[in-house]
């Protein structure tokens, strides 16, 4: 069953063609890995599914209804969420207190209920705090919660970002390059992680360069070069096909 | 005990004090510039929550200071009696809008009730922050400070150029504010001491509405935004509306704290509008550790009453001037942050450090 689909989605930035009619199905519960050269359009398209910026055409569906043209904050409140390539915390908060702002969709209190303290807030603000305890637990990193967040180390802030996705228990979830920057332990922490995740029921969609991560976890890979989609399979299918080599390695080597 | 409610008990604790000791040393006249800063304080706490917390700066909050203000003296003093015939104004008296009180020279005067007064003020202050931060909160940075400079210029001279609200002179001859029977906000000298208890009082309760705002859902979004706002908006936070919403409630606390200190000191003028103002509110957020109430708080205290005091003499919107460049140079993520605790800590083991390797 489909969770997300885009259909012919194009964007041209003046005069580079970023993205040029790319077609694609997320299956529900799966792990969708997006690779490609750099410049081959897979932050692009990160964005035109999260709404930073709309397509000039084509059509985004997530559970069936079309979601192109809404705000990132819309996009969020039907059951997305995603991490940044270059992350993105909240400084002078602490890791527990990035991780509650992936409450807010979840949460009420608004001004009034806010300054009052009323009860009801309290308890959701409590309700709040558990859930976030339990999912940086979960990511292994309950120890940090009072933690200054951007002082933490790379890795960690990753997962904390990561947490704060999963705080807004999102049914889809789009990680961009979730292992830039880690080493190879990390990078292998990193895997079993989104495996967990998915375990969970919830879908991802990856976009990453670190090809062991990639092969590894992946139920299907699309590969984009220069905007165009060259292919869309299995792993291990992808490693065999010519088109992704050539595009990779360049055409001696395809020759060989 | 929560640090928050301790926190409050302390600063009740302060005010006491002040008051005990003018008192004991006969020097009660000080309690008049006190209960003054109370007033121009619950707009820099008002306002620490817009720049310091939300990250959104504005230089034009004397505008809504001086509109809460001026309605406020122009509504209580403004005789209508000419029009007292007509339908809008019979149906003003009938809902007891409209009072009859004596004037100076004995004749009556015809003027809204302080509370009609607070609530138009309120609404009016309401209504224009919403039409001027729609607009301008799209923008950032200097532009939004820039923005909001303009608000404030044109705001002053309106109010400098507008014979209804006294030109130049300003609206004077306000009366008293009974907010509740046997409270009134006015400036007698046998009020002195009443006054001075409502309006710390009054900035008191703003305080704990606002720490809760801060730790509370809103006050992460708020804070969110301020910190990466493209992170909060994917977080689902509709960042331009709470925005928004932080400005109006600082209109709000500005203009609270305009029709209340007019009601204090009986009237209002122009100067109370002005951009040197509005600058001097923000220096008094930048020393006050931006995102720290209490700091602003403590600042706005000390600077306000200083300046009322008149020991800042004649270079009093220098000071508040040079206190932004300084900042600005130095600490610009404002003066009194905890973090500067640790880094003074920081820097004395450092020198320590040094010594004991030499």
């Amino acid at each position: 069953m489909t969770l997300l689909s885009l259909e012919g989605v194009s964007k041209r930035f003046g005069g580079v063609q970023a993205v040029n009619e790319v077609s694609f199905r997320v299956p529900r519960g799966s792990i969708k890995a997006l690779i490609g050269p750099n410049g081959a359009g897979k932050t692009t398209l990160f964005n035109i599914i999260f709404g930073v910026f709309p397509a000039d055409s084509g059509a985004v569906t997530f559970e069936g209804v079309p979601v192109q043209g809404l705000h990132p904050f819309q996009i969020a409140a039907r059951g997305m969420a995603r991490t940044f390539q270059h992350i993105r915390l909240f400084p002078k908060m602490s890791a527990l207190e990035n991780v509650m702002v992936g409450r807010h969709i979840h949460t009420r209190a608004g001004f009034i209920a806010g300054m009052l303290s009323l009860p009801f807030s309290r308890k959701e603000e409590r309700a709040a705090r558990e859930k976030c305890l339990d999912i940086m637990e979960f990511l292994g990193i309950g120890d940090l919660a009072g933690a200054d967040a951007t002082s933490l180390a790379y890795g960690q802030q990753r997962i904390v970002e990561l947490g704060r996705a999963l705080a807004c228990e999102p049914r889809l979830l789009l990680l961009d390059e979730p292992a830039a920057g880690l080493n190879m332990r990390e990078t292998a922490d990193m895997a079993k992680l989104i495996s967990r995740i998915r375990e969970r029921g919830i879908t991802v969609l990856l976009v990453e360069h670190d090809m062991s991560l990639v092969m590894s976890i992946s139920d299907e890979i699309i590969v984009l070069s220069y905007g165009q989609k060259i292919a869309d399979d299995r792993p291990l299918a992808i490693q065999k096909n010519q088109e992704v080599i050539r595009v990779y390695l360049g055409e001696d080597n395809a020759a060989d | 005990m929560t640090s928050r409610s301790l926190s409050v008990l302390a600063f009740a604790g302060v005010i006491v004090t002040i008051q005990l000791v003018t008192k004991a040393t006969g020097s009660e006249y000080h309690l008049t510039q006190l209960t003054m800063t109370a007033y121009y304080s619950l707009l820099t706490i008002g306002l620490c929550m817009l720049v310091g917390y939300a990250g959104q700066i504005s230089i034009g909050h004397a505008g809504f200071f001086a509109i809460g203000g001026y309605v406020a003296a122009y509504l209580t003093t403004h005789d209508f009696s000419a029009q007292s015939g007509s339908v809008p104004l019979s149906l003003l008296s009938a809902l007891g809008v409209l009072v009859k009180r004596p004037d100076l020279y004995g004749g009556d005067l015809l003027t809204f009730h302080p509370w009609a007064a607070f609530v138009t003020a309120l609404a009016l202050t309401i209504i224009v922050a919403y039409l001027v931060g729609g607009p301008v909160l799209k923008l950032k940075g200097h532009y939004l400070a820039m923005a909001t400079l303009g608000f404030g210029i044109i705001v002053y001279r309106i109010v400098l150029g507008t014979t209804a609200l006294g030109a130049a002179d300003g609206i004077t001859n306000v009366p008293g504010f009974a907010v509740v029977p046997g409270i009134e906000v006015s400036g007698k000298t046998s009020l002195r001491v009443v006054n001075y208890y409502t309006a710390w009082g009054i900035v008191a309760v703003s305080m704990v509405l606002l720490m809760n705002l801060q730790h509370s859902r809103v006050g992460r979004a708020l804070a969110s935004i301020h910190g990466a706002e493209d992170a909060a908006d994917a977080m689902g936070i509709p960042t331009a509306s709470y925005k928004l919403k932080i400005f109006v409630l600082s209109a709000v606390f500005a203009s609270v704290a305009g029709i209340l200190l007019t009601h204090y000191n009986a009237g209002i003028g122009p100067s109370e509008a002005s951009v040197m103002k509005s600058v001097r509110y923000v220096a008094i957020v930048a020393i006050g550790g931006m995102a720290n109430l209490w700091g602003v708080l403590c600042m706005s205290l000390l600077l306000n009453y200083l300046s009322l005091r008149g020991y800042l003499g004649s270079f009093d919107d220098a000071v508040f001037g040079a206190i932004l460049i300084l900042i600005m140079l130095f600490a610009p993520e404002g003066f009194l942050r905890r973090q500067i605790i640790g880094d003074i800590k920081g820097f004395l083991s450092r020198r320590s450090g040094e010594r004991e390797a030499s």
